[in-house]
């Protein structure tokens, strides 16, 4: 292929990947999705009259009704309100927990590939003890050590977190390095900070932004867990976790209590995973 | 031969890495860790004796081999609750524990493969888009909600399992344990769902299945014999790379079905401030998870040759 047809080749991509996102009903269906979720959780004060912690001894675990849209719970605190307001604390800190692991795994994980050696050994070596330790038993003994709060919950989901994007960057790297614009680059002298910043992660990060739609899925999954168990956020502070976990005392008479909170944990899923599908079609073709 | 010999090898750096992070946890807890763990009440002479069982006035590579020490003649130190040994507590209560993984493994299996094979027997048929929905919404399945919903349909509402416990007897645990491994599978099936149908287009693709078609091999006969047995290995190894996911979930789960394993032990530790024993469960789930992952490697390569040669 001549040079003049390369040059020609690459608007034209561009141009078919803006025209296509949104042929893709995967990634517009999730888009939807999200930003319905986002928009109600952001305008909770305009979808709810009800303080989310105020309490009405008056009115405890009522029915879904006209004042309370889905009723109350055992301290007469509205349930919709609840879920608003504790969808925002949850996501809040899953999409803040989702930044830091994604940062750190990328930089070891470009360094480790593009150097090799015994930094490349080293990091990796430190990848296989951490991937040793199931997900959740290292976030909680980590938790426990640090004391509940968000910020264990950062600390803790990025300790954790960071190996996937890791082996995730090295891996692209590793093809990414032997490819001529970056012998090119290399060969014109260009330090290794820039041929790796703007040379090499512009074309590899691809695969770690599909990643990280999963990956939030998992943060949710693991700040609500925390929750449950009473390590996460910490009451009053409404949040799914907690709701479920206090609404399962009622389980037989109010399976609404446990019920609700969960499903918005589904439907958050469905749509972020919806996007990442939806973005791995669109941005590697052919491979899905 | 060499191969298992080689993977042992390996292991050794991810062992001692294990014990290396189990160690350090005592070092992230906030201030001196013996008062944070006793607590405001806790009198001077109870925080200089903890002091003195973990080594806390020696340099920090004291600390380690004294660690190390005790670990290698398994002693994981004495439970500030219980005051017994944290070693003989958790032995006591693995049990159920692996009666669980395992449990929940197969289930997995057997939920997977039917529904694997419905995808995959037509390509982008609405059956096979139909299974391909399912990671969609069960990736997003908190496993303790899973475990409630079930608990409420089956056992408060069905009757037909217990609502919580661990039974008694090869058939009790059956019973009782079908909900909680149920819960965990159920976790676990969206991968191997998915990794299991992509397989098995991958051998319907396969020239002996063309080969096997084309000699009239009727097409039950041909799934079973020829793309389930081969589509399987794949999945095999996929639940294997999971045993982490796995192994987590069963920590949760049990917890929401009061079943006495290590994985309930450590959530109660970690409200007792037990110290001792959560770090032992910690390592303990970390090894088990080094074990499996070996087990996993060296049974794949005793079935698939290849694998020997490959590294």
């Amino acid at each position: 292929m001549s040079a003049a047809s390369l040059v020609t080749v690459a608007p034209e991509r561009a141009q078919a990947r803006k025209a296509g996102w949104y042929r893709q009903p995967a990634l517009l269906a999730g888009l939807i999705l999200l930003a319905v979720i986002l928009f109600m959780v952001i305008a909770a004060p305009l979808l709810t009259s009800y303080n989310p912690i105020s309490q009405d001894l008056n009115a405890t675990l009522s029915g879904p009704s006209a004042h309370h849209l889905l009723g109350t719970d055992q301290l007469g605190r509205d349930t919709w309100s609840r879920l608003l307001y504790g969808g925002r604390v949850d996501l809040q800190v899953a999409f803040i927990a989702v930044l830091f692991p994604f940062v750190l795994g990328t930089v070891l994980g470009s360094v480790a590939g593009y150097f090799g050696g015994w930094v490349d050994l080293i990091i990796m070596r430190v990848v296989d003890i951490v991937v040793a330790f199931p997900f959740y038993v290292l976030i909680i003994a980590l938790v426990f050590v640090l004391g509940p709060g968000e910020r264990s919950i950062y600390i803790a989901i990025t300790v954790v977190g960071w190996v996937s994007y890791a082996r995730i960057i090295r891996g692209e790297i590793l093809v990414a390095k032997r490819q001529e614009y970056v012998l090119a680059a290399q060969s014109g002298g260009l330090s290794n900070l820039r041929i790796m910043g703007r040379h090499l992660l512009p074309n590899v990060i691809t695969q770690a932004i599909i990643y990280a739609m999963s990956d939030i899925v998992q943060d949710i999954l693991a700040i609500v867990t925390l929750s449950y168990l009473g390590l996460g956020i910490q009451p009053p502070t409404p949040d799914w976790g907690s709701m479920i976990a206090n609404g399962q005392n009622f389980l037989t008479t109010h399976w609404q209590l446990t019920t609700l909170p969960g499903l918005a944990v589904v439907v958050t899923g469905l749509a972020l995973s919806l996007i990442g599908d939806g973005l791995a079609d669109l941005l590697r073709p052919g491979q899905s | 031969m060499t191969f298992v010999i080689r993977r042992l090898v390996l292991l050794i750096p991810v062992a001692i890495g294990v014990t290396i992070i189990v160690f350090f946890m005592i070092h992230l807890i906030p201030g001196d860790p013996a008062r944070t763990i006793l607590g405001i009440h806790a009198t001077p002479k109870a925080i200089a004796i903890l002091h003195q069982e973990w080594g806390l006035n020696r340099p920090l590579a004291g600390q380690y081999w004294l660690f190390l020490d005790r670990l290698l003649h398994g002693n994981l130190g004495t439970s500030l609750f219980y005051g017994t040994s944290a070693a003989s507590l958790i032995a006591g209560r693995l049990a159920p524990t692996i009666w669980l993984i395992v449990y929940a493994a197969v289930l997995a299996i057997a939920v997977s493969v039917p529904l694997a094979m419905i995808a995959a027997s037509r390509k982008d048929g609405i059956r096979d888009q139909l299974v391909r929905a399912v990671p969609l919404f069960g990736l997003g399945m908190p496993p303790f909600w899973v475990g409630l919903l079930l608990q409420y349909g089956l056992a408060l509402s069905l009757h037909a399992f217990p609502v919580t416990g661990y039974g008694t007897g090869v058939f009790g645990h059956l019973h009782s344990m079908f909900l909680p491994s149920l819960t965990v599978a159920i976790g676990l099936s969206p991968v191997v769902i998915r990794s299991l149908r992509a397989s098995m287009l991958n051998v319907l693709g396969a020239d002996y299945i063309t080969t096997a078609r084309s000699k009239g091999v009727p097409n039950h006969r041909l799934f079973f014999r020829h793309v389930l047995r081969n589509a399987v290995i794949p999945a095999v190894t996929v639940l294997g790379i999971n045993i982490g996911f796995l192994i987590g979930s069963t920590l949760i789960v049990e917890n929401v079905f009061a079943i006495p394993g290590i994985g309930s032990l450590m959530i109660q530790s970690i409200f007792d401030r037990d110290f001792p024993v959560v770090q032992g469960v910690t390592l303990v789930f970390g090894i088990m998870v080094v074990l499996v992952n070996l087990l996993t490697d060296v049974t794949y390569a005793s079935l698939d040759p290849r694998v020997r040669f490959d590294r």
